[in-house]
């Protein structure tokens, strides 16, 4: 062993430089801990977004698509449909979709991107059954309302916006989920405009 | 035998650490019967410990496997019954036991200084045992299980700008999945009781270093005889390992009847939409935390924002963590603390019982308001002690400890 003074200076400088090389690789080794906590590319690949051409859908028809496991419908709302819509206000518990249920592209009186192309997640807001569409017999339903969506299971009523009315049990509109048109015939659901 | 304890005594100090901490523990004579709920809050835990460890042994951690493994493990294996309702019942003792506790820090003032690290430690551990609670309520995969977890980690989505990432993140999914579960179960059965028994070393070291308050508030190790011992201290062997056996007979016949009698505990314990396994297209009807988070949820819910809601909630928690700092007054027993502060801590006692019912029951427009007033008077508790606490008029702390 040496006697030569001590250098606390230098002393110092390895201490800190130890500590510092010692904090970046524990941060490192944090990385794989951290990221494993992600969705695995099997979780990534059930809920990937869902393309969807709408070109040959006719007025008044609705299809059902699945996205991360859910039905979500594309409905072609006719003029007369859309016209209806803000007659009802006063019938609906959310006329002005003020719950977020909705993206903010979303939140207008048509609940759409389109007013033609209606898109929404067809699971009812009450317990979670599908409710069927109705376009002409929603008048049994709802007096002087043509067209509709009814849950069978509960009896929750929801106009062609999926804004539910008043005196059912479903709480909520129905949930829009995050989409964008890539062009004028096709429909990405599950993606937001501009999202990876 | 003397040989024996000589030969290990040289080569580990089991001896002195014995007579340190139990055989020459200086305890003061005065406990009542609230000094009881500390030892059985280490009971419950070995409790949690062993049954926990049997009940891994049978259960399967996957979305698949793990509410038909529990009706496995109740009706399947041997005494299977027995060890699950130990461990949820004791889920239930452990915060009623917990929250005694808390409380007699809070009346005795065991939180003051010298106490505050010792109080901290606690405040952990508390922590780490709602999380502990809240993973483990997920893992029977029941609709409760399955909607309560729901709620709670979409908490985190009202956070700004990383909340809908986080969530993603705590869930490994874009719902609530076998993903979500099975990182549960990791954190429930290992991580956590790791961390929790680490924290239960820390607040016994702790308390053993500035030995215990007494419902006196009187420092005891300040009136020491010629020997060093302090003249109002008994050795914690045998005085209070015997007393503290009379509490655990006392805490096992209640624990014994609620074991077997209501295991359910009227809907509290075990929440009756659990006994349906999760299903992620049916939303219970009404969702709510199990009893002990009630007051939490209750705070949760009467803000009218979401953000806000989850910011109150967590400090409802957080303000506990400073109260050694908030208390600036030097009397720590409320038997020598002014009727302001009987009356505060009796109103905060009240508000926090009120908002544990309102937390359980379904939001109403009145009961919102009501939630909104005693989390007003919740908060209050803290704030009036702050103010008052400075100047506070307080009665003469006699010299030694009273019987």
């Amino acid at each position: 062993m040496s006697n030569a003074p001590v250098d606390t200076g230098r002393r110092r400088f390895l201490t800190a430089a130890t500590a510092v090389i010692g904090g970046a690789g524990a941060v490192a080794v944090a990385v794989p801990f951290v990221k494993s906590w992600n969705p695995s590319a099997k979780a990534k690949a059930a809920g990937a977004p869902v393309e969807v051409n709408i070109s040959k859908l006719e007025p008044g028809q609705l299809i059902r698509v699945e996205w991360r496991g859910k039905p979500v419908w594309i409905v072609r709302r006719t003029d007369a449909v859309l016209a209806e819509l803000p007659k009802i206000d006063a019938d609906l518990r959310d006329p002005n979709s003020l719950e977020p249920q909705q993206p903010s592209y979303a939140q207008n009186p048509e609940r759409s991107i389109k007013p033609e192309y209606f898109i929404a997640v067809g699971i009812c807001t009450h317990l979670g059954c599908s409710p069927t569409y109705l376009p002409d017999s929603f008048g049994e339903q709802v007096e002087g309302v043509n067209s509709g969506f009814f849950c069978p299971c509960h009896g929750s009523k929801f106009d062609m916006a999926g804004r539910v009315f008043q005196g059912v049990p479903a709480p909520l509109n129905l949930v829009i989920p995050p989409h964008h048109y890539v062009d004028d015939n096709n429909v990405m659901i599950g993606l937001e405009q501009g999202e990876a | 035998m003397k040989s024996l304890i000589d030969w290990i005594d040289a080569r580990i100090p089991m001896t002195a650490t014995y007579n340190r901490h139990v055989g020459q523990y200086a305890t003061p004579k005065n406990f009542n019967f609230w000094y009881f709920f500390g030892s059985l809050a280490l009971l419950v835990l070995v409790n949690q410990l062993l049954t926990g460890i049997w009940l891994t042994m049978n259960y399967v951690p996957t979305a698949e496997g793990a509410f038909a493994s529990i009706e496995y493990i109740m009706r399947d294996v041997e005494y299977g019954w027995l060890l699950r309702y130990m461990h949820s019942t004791g889920a239930s003792a452990f915060f009623v036991v917990i929250y005694l506790h808390m409380f007699r820090g809070v009346i005795y003032g065991s939180y003051q200084k010298p106490r505050e690290l010792l109080w901290l430690f606690g405040m952990l551990i508390f922590l780490v045992l709602m999380a502990e609670a809240f993973m483990g309520y997920l893992l029977p995969w029941g609709q409760m299980s399955y909607w309560g977890a729901q709620v709670i980690i979409s908490l985190f989505g009202a956070i700004p700008v990383i909340g809908d990432d986080l969530t993603l993140w705590i869930r490994g999914d874009y719902v609530v999945s076998g993903a979500t579960l099975n990182r549960f179960f990791a954190l429930h059965v290992i991580a956590l009781p790791l961390v929790l028994v680490v924290l239960v070393f820390l607040h016994l070291i702790a308390l053993h270093e500035v030995g215990s308050n007494n419902p006196d508030g009187v420092e005891i190790k300040q009136n020491k005889d010629e020997n060093g011992w302090p003249v109002d201290g008994i050795p914690f062997h045998p005085y209070y390992t015997v007393k503290d056996i009379v509490g655990v007979a006392g805490f096992l016949i209640v624990f014994c009847y609620v074991l077997f009698f209501m295991p359910e505990g009227g809907g509290y314990f075990l929440e009756k939409p659990n006994f349906e396994a999760a299903n992620p297209m049916k939303t219970p009807e009404h969702i709510a935390p199990v009893w002990y988070f009630t007051p939490f949820y209750a705070i949760l819910r009467a803000i009218p924002d979401k953000l806000g809601g989850v910011i109150m909630m967590g400090l409802a928690i957080i303000v506990l963590f400073v109260l050694p700092w908030l208390d600036r007054c030097n009397v720590k027993s409320v038997r020598y603390r002014s009727l302001t502060h009987k009356l505060n801590i009796a109103q905060f006692a009240v508000s926090f019982i009120v908002l544990g019912y309102l937390g359980a029951v379904p939001a109403t427009p009145e009961l919102t308001i009501a939630a909104r007033i005693f989390t007003v008077t919740y908060f209050g508790f803290f704030l009036f002690l702050w103010i008052y606490s400075k100047n506070e008029k307080t009665k003469p702390v006699p010299e030694r400890v009273t019987n």
